[in-house]
């Protein structure tokens, strides 16, 4: 194929234009320069393109040649995508260190997956068989925790003429034949997927199951369920970032990907060495063995921060088309907002709110839409679940990026930077969150957790509401005018608050907790309000109860009894009794 | 290849365009020179057919269309680096200016600087002992770390920093050589003469002067060079660190000049503005020097830094604090009211936050108490915060008993805790003490954040 080429004309920072060939294509990967950066065709005029370029610019010169590839920018799927680095263009960063040493050049190109190393692959179809595009062919242990699942590439189908056999293979080794109608089509454990084009599925399931991430006040107050999406937006030091992480670790989705986009050096840097030493509590394998890392930090190129999400969201569907959960994080899709105005404003394009171009929206609503869950081509089931962060510009939600994300999620966790100063953790606000995923889910935890579990959810909801305004009036006159009701609400919302809301991630046993203990937490907590509003009936003063201490135990109660042993849950319901009988009875006399 | 070209096509603020170009690199350097003889430096920011938008660093006063002489250097903005830099002071663009003549370079490189692959990184998790309990117990500073000053208009920061780089020794009981190993590297980016003379008056007091090296560039120096000046510093701090295994502790002010001098040249450029007149790269651009720092894992030294940033009228939320925030890991937020109320340093604890802190202390790094005790400080003195604002409208002596004791407990924690004398350098035990010292003040229930077996440990009633 002749291949396209033309000159640079212009260079403005990471946006190139260039002449000499109309041929260019709309979003093209095309070569810039003798060194061969690699960039994106952005937009074709008679003559002339212009390209965006996920490489450093420094040092390109004008009148250097531009190739086009005449593909759009496709990344390589197939085994060795787990426990592994990538850059936002799926480059591995191991290798670019091996050839930059500490810090990363430009210019060369670099292999996404290892092509010598052998994988050993079992076949599950016989020759002869008709298969369809997803359809699994072969399976590979990727690692030790997860088998990879070779399909056939969408859009190919056929009778499968000849299979390789069990035996160990490189990524580029063909395995297998296909007669199409156009020809033999020779299947690899690899396969190449345009980033920005959504991964094909049969059809889209209704959302029946919640992704379990251990974290109280997001599995039973705002929960999010696989194949949903959700949002976490809050200002510097609210803890995004440390709640991606919590998620990263605990959830129950079988593969993650996680996308540094825009963000600390350092930060990835954690991920990378504290995965690959937690242990998954289930399979007692390192964490990294389901995670893949998409690093894009700040100081990377900006174009590449772009791409850097649809790279994600494509390793993430791919794995979903081999029938498992996956959960996405992408951390922060604000400084992916930022990438498309920088490369807006370098295109002069019309601004639309905050300088960020008009098309912000259908570009947001096109990612979160490649979450749900689904049939596979293949008849599996998989999901891919998204949990964006958003870094509102001065904590406000009131600006563009948390507008309009707000419009394409269903679960949002507000963070609340009060919350954050007097360190109560994880900081999402109670009253500002939401979750539209309560109704969908409630069968799933009637049955699995507790049959009244969202009545039980509903009456701590509004004992907080109710503490909320009290508060209003507290601020004014002080706790001690109101009515002994009103003080037992607040001291129930108190417990609420520290026992079950709080939670210590670096705590062992309150850094994940399964559905069982925290639904015997919310039981422990609702004998206390109701034995608090049995008091207030009866008269008796609500003061009295903090004299006993126990407010104190089941604020501990995360804490003292283990996530493996639930049976002092009933010695310290039975303590709560004891308690209250005792001050009724002192009372009285 | 040295073509020159005669003339300019326009001028237009700090930036000059040049017609009829070719073999232009983006980001290349050239040299201008005037009518009068007088030589420039400058940047290439733009190409565009034959035409190349340069930035002149020294500002283009006197430049004119007709005579300037304009030379293109083939290369990006490079700049000599050698040991030998220790104890100099340069320019803003690198340039001595003590009067000392030029010193051997070592090896060039470009300002620029590349990325550290996150790969390389060594995550940070040593602590500095800075002395001062505010900073050492609730935003504890981390070797390779990026942790600015917020401050305001007349706060103390500059003698914080100050004292920063004075007492932030490097301690390392395997490596007797540890002391050597420090350098400072200090930026000045549109400061005012006496305050970079305070800088280089305290450093020399404190005899460091020899293992700082300063880059200077006032108020009244162009503003475009200042786009250069924490540049052409970090490059300095990544050779030292990095090539020579030195602890540089990098101090950047103020980082608003710099802010604003970029906002002034993307004006001059017509770019469409994003908040406040900054151009939508103000974060990708604040991102490529703060992430400047850290520690490799094939070098044995450090980066670490300490930006000054006045926030605009106080006001956290304006871009460049908040931009800032977002990229550093944590951040030191001075308040006006407790420097008001005569507290040095008058560090706000609880908008400030070390986000490596929780890797760099407890035991095995300070001392086990550590986390527990800085989080339950934080959760009392956000009660205090509470209990001030109902005082405010009911009146104290309304307040409930408990209430009471959390003024007091507030009042003695600014008295005792953060008031610190510039001299005096707290070790990690006595700053810790203190604060179980101050912490007797509540009573025991109240103390919901520390593990029973810590408050049998450290915990005393104490009346204050």
């Amino acid at each position: 194929m002749e291949q396209t080429k033309g000159y640079i004309y212009g260079i403005n920072g990471p946006v190139v234009k260039i002449k000499g060939s109309a041929k260019f294509s709309m979003q093209e990967m095309v070569y810039v320069g003798n060194k061969r950066l690699i960039g994106e065709v952005i937009g074709v005029t008679s003559d002339a393109a212009v390209v965006q370029v996920y490489e450093d610019t420094t040092g390109l010169m004008l009148d250097e040649p531009v190739v086009g590839t005449g593909s759009p920018l496709c990344i390589t799927l197939g085994p060795g995508i787990l426990s592994n680095i990538f850059d936002g263009i799926e480059r591995p960063l191991k290798d670019i260190r091996e050839y930059f040493g500490s810090f990363i050049g430009a210019g060369v190109e670099f292999k996404s997956l290892d092509d010598k190393k052998k994988w050993q692959a079992e076949f599950v179809v016989p020759e002869g068989s008709d298969v369809k595009g997803g359809d699994i062919i072969a399976k590979v242990q990727e690692t030790s925790l997860i088998e990879h699942r070779i399909m056939v590439p969408p859009g190919i189908s056929g009778k499968l003429l000849w299979v390789a056999g069990n035996g160990s293979y490189t990524i580029n080794e063909p395995i297998a034949r296909v007669q199409t109608e156009s020809g033999e089509h020779e299947i690899t454990m690899a396969q190449k997927w345009p980033i920005k084009t959504e991964r094909p599925s049969k059809e889209r399931m209704p959302i029946s199951r919640p992704l379990i991430t251990g974290q109280r006040i997001m599995d039973t107050m705002f929960m999010l369920a696989k194949g949903g999406a959700a949002a976490i937006p809050g200002g510097f030091g609210t803890g995004k970032t440390m709640n991606q992480h919590q998620i990263a670790k605990w959830c129950d989705a079988d593969i993650i990907v996680y996308i540094g986009c825009g963000e600390r050096g350092n930060e990835m840097t954690q991920v990378l060495e504290e995965f690959s030493e937690l242990i998954d509590p289930k399979s007692n394998r390192p964490l990294l063995d389901r995670t893949v890392l998409i690093a894009n930090t700040s100081n990377m190129p900006v174009a590449a921060r772009e791409a850097s999400i649809y790279t994600g969201i494509t390793i993430a569907e791919y794995y979903r088309d081999m029938g498992y959960h996956v959960a996405l994080m992408a951390d922060s899709t604000s400084r992916w907002a930022e990438a498309l105005r920088e490369i807006s404003g370098r295109l002069e394009e019309m601004p639309a709110e905050e300088g960020f171009p008009a098309y912000l929206a259908s570009r947001l609503s096109a990612f979160y839409e490649r979450a749900g869950y689904f049939c596979n081509l293949n008849g599996t089931e998989g999901s891919v679940s998204v949990i964006g962060a958003v870094s509102p510009q001065g904590g406000d939600f009131s600006e563009p990026v948390t507008q309009n994300t707000k419009r394409f999620i269903r679960c949002f966790w507000a963070l609340d930077k009060s919350l954050a100063y007097a360190r109560h953790y994880p900081a999402i606000n109670w009253l500002n969150s939401y979750s539209g995923y309560t109704d969908d889910l409630e069968s799933w935890y009637a049955e699995n957790v507790s049959p009244d579990f969202m009545k039980k959810r509903g009456e701590l909801m509004a004992i907080l509401q109710e503490e909320s305004n009290l508060m209003e009036i507290v601020k004014l006159i002080g706790a001690d005018v109101l009515p002994e009701g009103q003080k037992a609400t607040l001291e129930v919302a108190r417990v609420i608050r520290l026992g079950f809301l709080q939670q210590n991630a670096f705590h062992k046993d309150d850094t994940y907790v399964p559905m069982e203990k925290q639904n015997k937490m919310i039981d422990t907590i609702l004998l206390y309000n109701r034995r608090m509003k049995d008091l207030v009936a009866r008269g008796v003063p609500v003061s009295l109860v903090a004299k006993t201490g126990i407010a104190d135990e089941i604020v501990k109660m995360k804490y003292n009894i283990p996530n493996d042993d639930l049976s002092p849950f009933l010695a310290l319901c039975t303590r709560i009794d004891t308690a209250f009988d005792n001050v009724i009875r002192e009372n009285n006399s | 290849m040295s073509v020159e070209y005669m003339g300019l096509h326009s001028i237009q603020g700090p930036l000059a365009v040049i017609e009829g170009i070719s073999g232009a690199s983006n980001e290349e350097m050239v040299y201008m020179t005037l009518e009068s003889g007088e030589k420039r430096i400058g940047k290439i920011i733009e190409l565009e057919g034959d035409k190349a938008v340069i930035q002149v660093f020294e500002g283009t006063s006197g430049l004119s269309l007709k005579n300037t002489k304009t030379m293109l250097q083939g290369r990006p903005m490079m700049m000599p680096l050698s040991t030998e830099m220790l104890g100099r002071a340069l320019d803003g663009i690198g340039r001595p200016i003590d009067g000392l003549g030029d010193y051997y370079a070592d090896e060039i490189a470009d300002v620029n600087g590349q990325p550290i692959n996150p790969v390389a990184r060594e995550y940070p998790n040593n602590f500095i002992q800075t002395g001062i309990s505010s900073i050492d117990c609730l935003s504890t500073l981390i070797r390779g770390q990026k942790l600015p000053i917020f401050t305001g208009d007349g706060l103390a920061h500059d003698s914080l920093a100050v004292q920063i780089a004075r007492q932030a020794k490097v301690v390392d009981e395997n490596d007797s050589d540890a002391e050597n190993k420090f350098a400072i590297v200090f930026a000045a980016m549109g400061v005012k003469h006496d305050v970079a003379n305070f800088f280089r008056k305290s450093f020399e007091e404190s005899g460091v002067l020899g293992k700082v090296v300063m880059f200077l560039n006032m108020s009244n120096d162009p503003v475009v060079e200042r786009i250069i000046t924490p540049r052409c510093a970090l490059t300095a701090a990544e050779y030292l660190a990095f090539k020579h295994n030195m602890h540089v502790l990098v101090i950047l002010t103020d980082m608003t000049s710099y802010a604003e001098a970029l906002r002034e040249v993307s004006s001059s450029k017509g770019e469409i503005p994003s908040r406040k007149g900054y151009p939508g790269y103000l974060y990708s651009d604040l991102a490529s020097l703060y992430e400047r720092a850290g520690i490799l894992k094939d070098a044995k030294g450090s980066v670490t830094q300490v930006p000054i940033l006045s926030m605009p009228n106080d006001d956290i939320t304006h871009p460049v604090p908040d931009l800032t925030g977002y990229i550093t890991e944590g951040q030191i937020v001075l308040g006006r009211d407790l420097a008001l109320a005569g507290v040095y340093p008058p560090v706000q604890i609880l908008p400030s936050l070390s986000r490596l802190m929780k890797d760099g202390i407890g035991e095995g790094f300070t001392r086990e108490d550590h986390p527990s005790l800085a989080n339950q400080l934080f959760a009392a003195y956000s009660k205090v915060e509470d209990a001030k604002s109902l005082a405010s409208v009911i009146g104290e002596d309304e307040l409930s008993d408990i209430d009471k004791k959390y003024i007091k407990f507030g009042r003695a924690f600014d008295e005792q805790f953060l008031s610190q004398k510039p001299y005096e350098n707290r070790s990690i035990e006595e700053t810790l003490n203190l604060g179980w010292k101050l912490l007797g003040m509540l009573p025991k229930s109240e103390l919901d954040r520390v593990s029973d077996d810590l408050l049998d440990k450290y915990y005393t009633p104490y009346e204050g």
